[in-house]
């Protein structure tokens, strides 16, 4: 190794790669082995004995999974579809404004402050069926005369943890959408307008082409930790009523600490990060290829 | 004539919808966090009352005095809770930006080899669920005996931040122009001078805000500590909430004020830094 020297870069990233290897890389390649034993958390000696695949194969044939897994996929979709409308509009309506822009900026960033268990907790509260800030709204308001079950019953409860997810992740993407809506030149929108195109063209051709590289920042920040929806159902439900709004992170956690099946767990939390990594590379390479449409130099 | 009026009409009701709807959004946005701060000020008869109260008849500062006044009295120790959360999530902020700082410096200003594979690599470590990464983790722990420690809990939030950080401070430098450093280096800096003297003060505005975003990723954090503290020893405020439900029963007030207790710092730090966050974030999306 005499005469090698290490590049500047590799040096100043060198720390970063070490503690990521030891507590992130380093865990994940236990884990996978042990996804590969019939390990249990209160039978130290089963670490060491080797089944294959069977923890896969039993996943796999694992109806609760397949619920778990589907579910989860379902949430994201609608979440993050939703999300990127709402912070959209969001951002529209707050750029119209002519007063009090900074004020309404601020309050847009609202719920960006509430970590994800506070979200839930919060939900948890306001959609109580006996007490809680909606059923008593909709009470007093003389819509329904019934305490509507929202975390009770199954649909319902999945139904309010869509709304909290979307509730606190909105303002991520209303307010990126808004930054690049305000970087935006204002003489491309002047030469369509010239040019005859109705607002809704301009829209479309115009702003969306170059607010998309921000829309697609927000996706890639939210795809990062899309897995903060566990803290969120862990808090408002628990995967309850009768595992009805199990996800893919409350099944692991349940699986691993609750049922101690720490092999079982690792093999399935191994579908999650499968899951997380495909959203991330997924909306990196979008975010790659709006970039590269509106010219700009990667 | 005719024409005019109702063009004038439609604009006018395009107005008021406009205010409307902006009114509406920020109702639908702030009325959750009211309606928290509201009710830990409340008795618990009245959050329970059937029918409810909107109007808050009698309020007081009781559930945050019973908090404060320690076990027994308020049933949580929140204030060891507080003290790990603080010496947790400060103490790994200063490492996770000191090694973004040196990582984001690496990817602003060099070009070298696979760049861009190394950065999705780094940010695909973020990608790992709280939960999934708890497990192993948690086993780890338990064979160094570091498990409900405060040294294991920053570890681990120093890797869950790295990544973010390095994005952020990345954008930061980027914004400093390059020539400026040069300049200096010109002029007889090093380039270890150059980078203190000229672009660390430049982009420090910037490095601020990605530490306090660092540390309200900690201050936030649930999945891992809640498997990775046990006790008073290092179990933090996140995880401290879930004291306040029992099995059947939930003291929504002593909660709310929690909440607040929580809420109140993450508020101040957001406020101070939101513009330089956009700012951080968005910095490559127009120009590379």
């Amino acid at each position: 190794m005499k005469g090698f020297k290490p590049s500047a870069p590799f040096l100043l990233l060198l720390p970063a790669i070490v503690v990521l290897a030891a507590v992130v890389v380093l865990p994940l390649i236990l884990s996978l082995y042990s996804s590969f034993t019939p390990f249990r958390l209160t039978r130290p000696e089963t670490f060491y004995v080797f089944v294959g695949f069977r923890n896969y194969l039993s996943i796999l044939s694992n109806a609760d999974f397949w619920w778990a897994f589907g579910r989860t996929v379902l949430l994201l979709t609608i979440a993050l579809n939703l999300e990127m409308l709402l912070g959209l509009g969001l951002a529209m309506l707050v750029e119209k404004a002519t007063r009090g822009q900074r004020i309404l900026r601020t309050l847009m960033m609202f719920p960006m402050m509430f970590s994800p268990i506070l979200v839930g907790f919060q939900f948890k509260f306001m959609f109580n069926d006996n007490i809680g800030l909606v059923n008593n709204a909709l009470q007093s308001l003389g819509i329904t005369q019934d305490a509507i079950p929202w975390l009770i019953e199954g649909h319902l409860a999945f139904i309010a943890i869509a709304i909290a997810e979307i509730w606190s992740s909105t303002s991520i993407f209303a307010i990126l959408i808004l930054a690049g809506l305000l970087a935006m030149p204002k003489e491309p929108i002047e030469a369509a307008r010239v040019d005859g195109c109705t607002p809704w063209q301009t829209f479309r051709y115009v702003t969306w082409p170059f607010v998309m590289p921000f829309a697609y920042i927000a996706m890639t920040i939210r795809s990062l930790d899309v897995a903060r929806a566990y803290d969120i159902v862990k808090i408002m439900t628990d995967g309850g009523p009768a595992g009805r709004t199990e996800l893919l992170w409350t099944l692991v956690g349940r699986t691993a600490y609750s049922d101690a099946r720490m092999g079982l767990a690792n093999a399935m939390a191994y579908f999650s990060i499968l899951l997380s990594i495909a959203f991330t590379v997924y909306f990196y390479n979008k975010l790659a290829a709006a970039r590269a449409q509106i010219g700009a130099e990667w | 004539m005719d024409e005019n009026a109702s063009a004038r009409l439609t604009r006018r009701a395009l107005t008021v919808a406009h205010s409307v709807g902006l009114f509406l959004a920020m109702l639908v946005i702030c009325l959750p966090g009211i309606w928290i701060v509201l009710s830990s000020l409340r008795p618990t008869v009245e959050i329970m009352a059937k029918p409810p109260v909107w109007i808050p008849q009698e309020v007081s500062l009781d559930a945050y005095i019973a908090m404060f006044s320690g076990i027994g009295k308020g049933g949580i120790p929140v204030l060891d809770y507080f003290r790990n959360s603080l010496i947790i999530s400060v103490t790994s902020t200063v490492i996770a930006v000191a090694i973004g700082m040196a990582g984001g410096y690496a990817f602003a200003r060099y070009r070298f080899r696979g760049k861009s594979g190394m950065f999705l690599g780094l940010m695909l470590t973020r990608t790992v669920p709280g939960i999934a990464l708890s497990l192993p983790l948690f086993f780890l722990y338990v064979r160094l005996g570091i498990i409900d420690t405060h040294i294991g809990m920053i570890l681990a939030y120093v890797a869950l931040n790295v990544p973010f950080t390095i994005w952020l401070i990345d954008g930061f430098f980027r914004q400093v122009p390059k020539d400026l450093a040069e300049a200096a280096q010109i002029d007889g800096c090093t380039r270890w001078q150059a980078f203190w003297q000229v672009e660390f003060p430049l982009a420090r505005p910037g490095i601020a805000s990605a530490a306090i975003f660092a540390f309200l990723t900690c201050w936030n954090e649930f999945a891992l500590a809640s498997q990775l503290t046990r006790s008073v020893n290092s179990k933090t405020l996140p995880v401290g909430l879930l004291d306040y439900t029992a099995e059947f029963t939930i003291d929504w007030r002593g909660m709310c004020a929690l909440a607040v207790v929580m809420i109140i710092p993450a508020l101040t730090l957001t406020y101070i830094v939101q513009k330089h966050l956009v700012g951080g974030l968005t910095s490559g999306a127009v120009k590379g």
